[in-house]
This record gives structure tokens, sequence and C-alpha cells, in this order.
């Protein structure tokens, strides 16, 4: 090489390593990151958070005693360096985290986890968070033995006490007021910086955050989010592909293949989600339906039958193109700790579901299945209108129902309607709905699974269990809840799941997986299947400049 | 009639002749799912590809256009003969009948018709089959669309009722029922099959509308409006132009009943 080859080489290579450290440096700060909230957010107060709009700003204003890690589900440490739960599942004692700020400048302290349990708890509040809290009857109590330091103590045991922490964000004792929460002072890694009702929210980075990263770098890496309100799907989608947004969640898969076919490397199917769809039979003795149908539902041959004969394979393949899993039970295999790993999936199988039918009475008369009173099987078969997917499973369902003899009317009705008669009238044979779980504890699902519930769906609010089986769900879900080790209360749920798909009072069909864009942009993102899927490192991401 | 009307009239027969024909056609049928080529483009075996669920998307054009053109004329003859008894013979009787016709018509165009059709099909058994369904959702479609043509037939019944040969002949002692059933009825008659055929391509869109509501015609059974619901999402349209083979075939029989119905709306005019 001689001098001069030498010395072009060295500038060549100064200036590679000058430009790849300006893009480093580009790539590390800076910038503002842009997605689509579905709906306009309901509140800003934290304390009253309940819609998804609401509860992503919350996510990434607030600042919370303990965090749901989504990627592993592990919990981790916030602005409690550490804490432990009593034994008996009562109290909870926090070691704050020191030299912690609000976006106002103020020092974070016990007084303002002391005033947000207060606020949480106060009845006339009305939060949707505090009510996951409330087990017994009595007050909280918070006792503040330093400033770092302080314990809170519920009137009756708390299962999975800690990891509720993750939706609690704290607000500040003495600058927060209700009117004006859009104000926050937040201890979270963005502030809301401006609010225009019906177009966007734009966060701005929080100059008090007290997270830096393994290189002691101030977070977040972002300037600014800037969230459209945008409820139409096509513009999120028209949006995202002109680059004017850079991150998608929750997509669906008809979006997900189409944007797959241009820019795979855009889409991410995280595997399957919490969310699961499900059909059921109306088992409510008061039900105006006639006596030899209620009989059907109530049987369990008959519901297992009907499950057997189900191909949810064909349902995940067809109707959601491969993204979704057949349902194993109430819990998805995404919700590693408290999914039943003993559980089978269910094999489709219509020659077994049809003789099991047969025990039962029942008999095929020129295709067409009718029970041991010769009265043809059929029944309707309700979901929401507007809504493709379960309109699809419906429809294949009819089909694969078809071939037992099982003739099922597919009847779609405006969401109003559909939940007046799944809750008021119980005017209604079988309905198909999912149910979106964010919560990864049983103890959420609490409305569902007791017999008493109103949520416990096939058959609400039971003054005594009607079943042998439904009062054993209730003895166990009482005792998961009030059990304070995990692996006992494991140990109680896995016995549910075991007999909710032996019964099969909800037919679970399948869970969508969590599919999700984000522009190549966009560095440092990991999608998972947790809410908030794309951002839930936002303090993390960072933009690189487009060409 | 002139070219214009007549070659419109041939696609209307022509398209009528092809549905009518579905089974022959397409022999695989409207519901058949062939789930291992669900979404697939236009091939020899699907000459219009299939939809999401793997359903021969000419088969259920065909079978669509059967159901939305047989069964929108029977909404739009249950209309026009509400319209004709309740603005025709209020037109014609005059005074408080008149009033009364006229408020009831009123109130019936104020309401929103589409909820009161989304409420009314709420209430419905849900334990129907699927050509029930579409007899109940084009019936309902009948009943509650009325109140245009029954303004048109109030005004007709009313001009008859003033005109010379009806006071003529009251003036000799014809009595009322056979004035009204003998001389003003059959008078009636251009402006009642006006009627009656401006309502069909509006009772097609209705369903249409209702269809991609998802408030349509029960499945399996396809119509126009369950057919358009694949073009929801405009994402998917640029790539598969085949999907607009409903849409297409719902303008182009539109288009051709307005050219064939000039005529008729100068009457009802």
């Amino acid at each position: 090489m001689t001098r001069c080859q030498n010395f072009s080489f060295r500038v060549l290579l100064g200036a590679a390593l000058g430009l790849s450290a300006a893009i480093s440096a580009l790539a590390q700060g800076g910038g503002q990151l842009r997605f689509c909230l579905h709906t306009e957010p309901k509140t800003f107060d934290p304390l009253q958070v309940e819609d998804d709009a609401s509860v992503s700003i919350r996510y990434l204003t607030g600042g919370v005693l303990i965090r749901v890690n989504r990627q592993t589900q592990a919990l981790e440490p916030e602005l409690a360096e550490s804490w432990k739960v009593s034994k008996d599942a009562r109290q909870i004692t926090f070691k704050l985290r020191s030299g912690v700020r609000f976006s106002d400048g103020s020092p974070f302290t016990a007084e303002d986890v002391a005033f947000t349990m207060q606020r949480l708890m106060d009845p006339a509040l009305h939060s949707p968070t505090g009510d996951a809290f409330r087990t017994g009857s009595g007050k909280v109590q918070t006792r503040i033995t330093s400033p770092t330091q302080m314990t809170i103590v519920f009137p009756a045991p708390v299962a999975g006490l800690d990891r509720m922490f993750d939706q609690v964000a704290i607000v500040s004792s003495h600058a927060f007021r209700q009117e004006s929460a859009v104000n926050g002072p937040f201890l979270g890694p963005f502030v809301v910086a401006e609010y225009k009702p019906g177009s966007s929210v734009l966060l701005r980075r929080n100059a008090y955050y007290w997270k830096t990263d393994a290189q002691g770098r101030k977070l977040p890496y972002l300037d600014s989010i800037l969230l459209d309100i945008q409820p139409n799907r096509d513009i999120e989608m028209l949006h995202f592909r002109r680059g004017e947004d850079e991150l998608i969640n929750a997509l669906d898969s008809d979006y997900f293949d189409k944007l797959a076919s241009m820019s795979p490397e855009l889409v991410h199917d995280a595997g399957a989600s919490l969310d699961s769809e499900q059909m059921w039979f109306n088992q409510v003795a008061k039900a105006p339906i006639p006596d030899y149908k209620k009989a059907w539902f109530r049987s369990t041959a008959f519901r297992r039958a009907i499950s057997e004969a189900i191909n949810r394979e064909d349902l995940c393949r067809v109707v959601f193109h491969g993204h979704a899993q057949p349902a194993l039970g109430p819990f998805s295999p995404a919700n590693k700790f408290w999914f039943d790993s003993k559980l089978k999936p269910q094999t489709y199988m219509p020659d077994a579901a049809l003789k099991s039918l047969q025990a039962e009475g029942f008999h095929l008369d020129n295709g067409t299945l009718k029970d041991s009173h010769g009265n043809d099987v059929a029944f309707s078969l309700i979901t929401n209108a507007g809504n493709k997917y379960r309109e699809g499973m419906a429809v294949l369902i009819q089909q694969d129902l078809q071939k037992i003899g099982v003739h099922v009317n597919v009847v779609t009705l405006d969401f109003p309607s559909l939940i007046e008669r799944m809750t008021q009238t119980f005017d209604y044979e079988a309905i198909l709905l999912g149910l979106t779980n964010v919560d990864l504890d049983p103890n959420a699902e609490m409305n569902v699974w007791l017999s008493s519930a109103e949520n416990h769906q096939w058959n609400p609010q039971q003054k005594t269990p009607e079943t042998a089986w439904e009062a054993e769900i209730d003895r166990l879900m009482r005792a998961q809840a009030s059990a304070s080790d995990p692996r006992k209360r494991k140990e109680y749920f896995d016995r549910v799941q075991e007999i909710v798909v032996e019964q099969q009072p909800f037919i679970f069909l399948i869970n969508k997986d969590a599919l999700s864009a984000s522009s190549s942009l966009v560095k440092g993102e990991n999608p998972v299947i947790l809410h908030p899927q794309t951002f839930w490192n936002a303090e993390r991401l960072t933009i690189a400049k487009a060409n | 009639m002139n070219f214009w009307q007549k070659l419109a009239g041939c696609i209307l027969l022509l398209v009528v002749c092809l549905s009518l024909a579905a089974g022959w056609l397409a022999p695989a049928g409207y519901a058949y799912q062939d789930r291992e080529n669900a979404g697939a483009p236009p091939s020899h075996q699907h000459w219009l590809g299939t939809d999401d669920l793997g359903r021969d998307r000419f088969a259920r054009i065909l079978y669509g256009t059967r159901i939305s053109l047989l069964l929108a004329p029977a909404a739009a003859l249950i209309s026009t003969l509400l319209a004709a008894m309740i603005g025709g013979f209020a037109g014609y009787a005059g005074g408080i009948w008149q009033r009364a016709a006229t408020a009831i018509t009123d109130l019936f165009l104020s309401l929103p018709w589409l909820f009161l059709l989304i409420a009314v099909r709420a209430l419905m058994p849900l334990n129907i089959s699927p050509l029930e369904s579409v007899t109940v959702t084009f019936s309902l479609l009948g009943l509650l669309g009325w109140t245009a043509a029954a303004r048109v037939l109030c005004a007709a019944g009313a001009s008859l009722r003033d005109s010379d040969f009806v006071c003529q002949a009251r003036a000799s002692g014809v009595r009322n029922s056979r004035l009204f059933w003998i001389h003003v009825l059959p008078n009636m008659a251009p402006v009642l099959l006006a009627q009656f055929w401006i309502s069909i391509p509006v009772f097609i869109l209705s369903e249409a509308n209702l269809g991609i509501l998802g408030l349509g015609v029960a499945e399996p059974l396809p119509s126009w409006g369950s057919l358009l619901r694949e073009l929801e999402g405009m994402i998917s349209i640029g790539d598969e132009p085949w999907k607009l083979a409903p849409l297409a075939l719902l303008v182009v029989v539109v288009t051709c009943f307005q050219i064939v119905l000039s005529n008729q709306q100068e009457v009802a005019a």
C-alpha cells in the first residue's frame, strides 16, 4: 500500500467511523415515535383508567412500584427497590427508591404511595384498578416507617398482591388534581405535553425520569411520542405504509398478511396471546328456550361431543390465516406461569363425537341428529355483527357440526342486543364471543368462574352452585384466592382448568396470535404477547432518522 | 323504449337467467367450503376464486343474485301495497284521513330506518333457517320502506279525488266504495307500477347496506350485501380485483334498473 493509498484509507476509515458514530448518536437519542390510539382516552387520571387508550397512556407516563416484565412475565422492581408480602397475603412492605423525582421536580416519597392507595381504595372514586384489591370489608391502612419505607395492610388476604401493583401508577400527594390529571405530575418516562381531543396526544420525555441505561445514559432515549387518535384501522395502516406511523399494535390477520407480503421484516407474530374465542350453551334454568334443548345444553356429554366435532385447526388456518392456535383451556399457553401444561389439545373427532352422542340416546335420521324424543338437534349460534373473524368461525362450526347431523343457525346481532340477551333476558341458545385478557393472574377471572358471579356466562348469578363441578370450581377459586403460596395457588387453579376442560361450560376454540408491526426505523423493539405489545420497552426505543 | 332501455332490459334478463341457472353453472353450490383453497385467486375450478372460507365466489354471486333479484321485488310489492292502502286511500278520502296519513308518513320518514331495522331484527326469533331469515329481512324492508311511496300515492289519490270524472261519477250517485275500486284504483295503476319498479333497486341497496353491517341474510346463504363485505378493508382490493365482482354486478343491475325505469320515474314524478 503506497503512502497516498494509506492516507486515503485512513481518511475513509475515519469518515466511516465518524459516520457510524453519528448514526449511533442519532439512533441513541432524540426522535419522535408515532403510533395510533384506537379510541379517545377516557381519562388521564391513572387511578380511573379502564379503556385501552388510557391504559396505554398510563403505561407510558405512570411510575409503578413493581412492574411485570412484559417479556419474561416476571416481577421487577421499579419505584420500589424491594418488597415483601406477608404470609397471610394481607400486607406488603415496600422499600422505596430514593432520589426519584416527579416531572415537576418534587421528590417521590412514601407519602405519595400512601396518598395513591387512599385515593385508589376510596369507594367514591369507583376505580377499576382499586376494585381488584377489594377482597374484604374494611379499610386499607398504610404505615409509613420512613420516607422510603412503608407497609400497606389490607383487611383480607389479596392473592397475587405484588403483581397487582403493576397497574397502580403512583400520583403525587402534593400536586395531583383529578380535574387536571392531564398535567400530572408524572413518574413515568414520558409526560403528557399536549392533548388535542379527537386528534392526538403528545408525550414528551420526562426530564426527571430516574432510570439510566447500562452506560449511565438517562432514559428514555426518545424525545417524544405522538399518539394519533384514529379508530379506523385502514387509515392506521395507510399511515404506517406512508411512514407516518412507526408502530401498529394488535394487528388483525388480514392486515398482517398484507403487510407481510410487502415487507415481511416489518411484521411480528409473537405467538399465541392471552385472548381467547369461545362458544357456550345457555344453561340458565329460567331461560325462555324449550326444556328439551335445556336438557341437551346441561348435558356434559353433549357439550363435549360438540367440542370434539369442531375442527379448531381449520378455524386457525382458514379464519385466522394461521395466526391463531387451537385453545387448550381457559388460559392460553402464553400465560407462562398459570397455564396448566397437563392439558392436551382437543382433537377433531367427529366420529367419536357422534358415537358419544348416540350413547346418550341421540340418533341419526336421514342425516339429521335427533334426540331420544325425536327432536331435531338444531340450535342458534349468536355472535356480534361486524366481526368477520367470529362470523367466519361460526360458519365453519356450522359446517363441522352439520357432519354429525347437528343443524346450526348462525345469527349475527348488534352488540347491545346480544348483551341484552346474554345478561338480561337469557333468550339465546349458544353464543360465540371472545375474552380479552390483560391480567395474567386467575384472580382477575373470579367474576367469570364463581357460580355466583355476573360474568359466569353460561349460568350467571346462581344462589348456590347448581352442579357439583361448579361447586368444586367455586371452592378451588376461593382457595387459590386466599392462599399465599404461589405453588399452592397454581395447584388449585390447575384443577379448575382441568374441570373446565372436562365439563366444557365454555368450549374454548382458539387463542389469537399477538400480531404487530414496527417500522424499520424503530430500534430496540421486541414485540411481546402482553399489552402493550410493541412499546412495552418504550423508554429504550430509539428512532433512526429516515433518509 | 329506446335503444339503451332495451339494452339495459336485456342485461337484466341475462343476469336473471344466469342466476336461475346457478345450480347448473356452479354445481359446487354456495355453501361448500373448500378449506384447502380458501382465498384462492381465479382458476379453472373457481372462476372468480374463493372467499376467505373457501367457498366458490362465482357460485355465491349467482345464488346471491337470485336472492336479491327475487326478494327485492317481493319487498317492493309489500311496500307498494302498504303505500297504496295508506297513502292512496288517505289521499282519496281527504280530510282527517289525509292529515293522519301524512303525519304517520312524516313520523316514519323521520325515523332512522337503519336503526329501526336493526332494532326490529334484534327482536325476531333466533332459531330460524337461513331461508326464513332472508324472507324476514326482505319482509322487514318492505314493511318499513312504504313511506316515500305513500306520499306519492297520497298526492295521486288527492288529485283523483278532485278530478272531473270522479266528481261526475259522484254526482251521478255512484257509491264511494264502487267509485274507489272501479274508477280511482285503475287510474292509480301507473303510479303504483312506477313506485313498485323504482322501489326494487332501493331494496337491493338496502339489503346490501344491512349485509355490509353483517345484519343481512343469515349464513351460509349469500346475498349481495354479504358478498360486498369482502370489500371492507380497502387494502385487499388492489391486488385482488376479482373481489370487486359483486360490486360491479350490483352497479350494473342498479344502473340497468334506473335506465329501464326512467319512464316510470317520470310517471311517478
